[in-house]
């Protein structure tokens, strides 16, 4: 089954609250070596003018692909992740990700576009607090291989 | 020259072109499983032999959001700040193939790339290689600095 071209310009409901956890911070810094005290330490953090621990730049995909869940684990979808490659990824920060913050998602399918055998999809996560405020916007591309011959 | 905050560089000091920062990122399987855990990505792509070569890759590879938030760090640690880290996009061009036993070595050097002293930034470029082969293309980060 190949990527179905309807879905282009779908957006979803916004999600259930993500609560970021310190600990899953310091997790996520240890994986990707960041070494910034802020990322583990509420008093370094502190000094920099935060509320809490501070999540790395890339904090926000944990976010993002719980959201693309919606999307690519939808059979409908038809993307068969065994074909996909992940072709681009991009962070725009509105505001730092912060231990205690509590993040809602609204998924959108921004494009989905042929290119050589290749259908590519493009998504955009708007993340933002309980209360509306925008934290972040993380757009993703995939390219999904074709059907084989 | 420039004011700005102690121990962080300031934006008047740096030029187009200037290399602010490099490093080297050690990745091996056990660093793979950690990022799976920590990502909440677990495609056995990186981490198990069989069904990546059942794919066709060569071997295991890393995330290629691992690589990419590897690759950052070295932004971060120059700035002083990882919350100074604005805006950061990157091209997955070649994966990189991760070893058992041993690790792949991922190279990083960070280039200044623009300055735009209206909004307070610089565009720093990055140069991500594994085995002298660009493993991530227009890799960008804007960084406010004071």
């Amino acid at each position: 089954m190949s990527v179905n071209p309807a879905y282009a310009g779908r957006q979803y409901p916004p999600t259930e609250p993500y609560e970021v956890g310190r600990e899953k911070i310091r997790a996520f810094a240890d994986a990707v070596g960041a070494a910034h005290g802020a990322h583990r330490d509420v008093g370094v953090a502190r000094l920099l003018g935060y509320r809490d621990v501070v999540a790395p730049p890339t904090f926000a995909v944990v976010v993002a692909q719980r959201a693309e869940q919606q999307l690519v684990a939808d059979p409908e979808a038809g993307i068969d992740f065994s074909r996909v490659v992940h072709a681009e990824e991009r962070f725009t920060h509105h505001r730092p990700i912060e231990g205690g913050d509590r993040l809602v998602t609204v998924l959108h399918v921004d494009s989905i576009t042929e290119r050589g055998g290749l259908a590519m999809v493009t998504t955009r996560a708007e993340i933002a607090r309980e209360d509306g405020d925008p934290v972040a916007t993380v757009v993703s591309m995939l390219a999904v291989r074709g059907d084989p011959a | 020259m420039s004011a700005g905050v102690p121990g962080r560089p300031a934006l008047g000091d740096l030029a187009v072109g200037d290399v602010v920062a490099t490093g080297t990122l050690a990745v091996d399987r056990a660093r793979l499983v950690r990022y799976a855990g920590a990502s909440g990505d677990f495609n056995p792509i990186h981490w198990n032999e069989r069904v990546a070569t059942g794919v066709g890759l060569p071997g295991v590879i890393a995330h290629g959001m691992w690589t990419m938030g590897a690759a950052v760090t070295v932004v971060a640690d120059w700035a002083g700040d990882p919350g100074a880290v604005i805006d950061y996009g990157v091209r997955f061009t070649r994966p990189v193939p991760v070893p058992d036993p041993g690790a792949a070595a991922v190279d990083v050097t960070a280039t200044v790339g623009a300055i735009d002293p209206a909004a307070g930034t610089a565009r720093i470029d990055l140069t991500v290689t594994c085995d002298g082969t660009r493993v991530l293309g227009k890799a960008q980060a804007v960084v406010r600095l004071g």
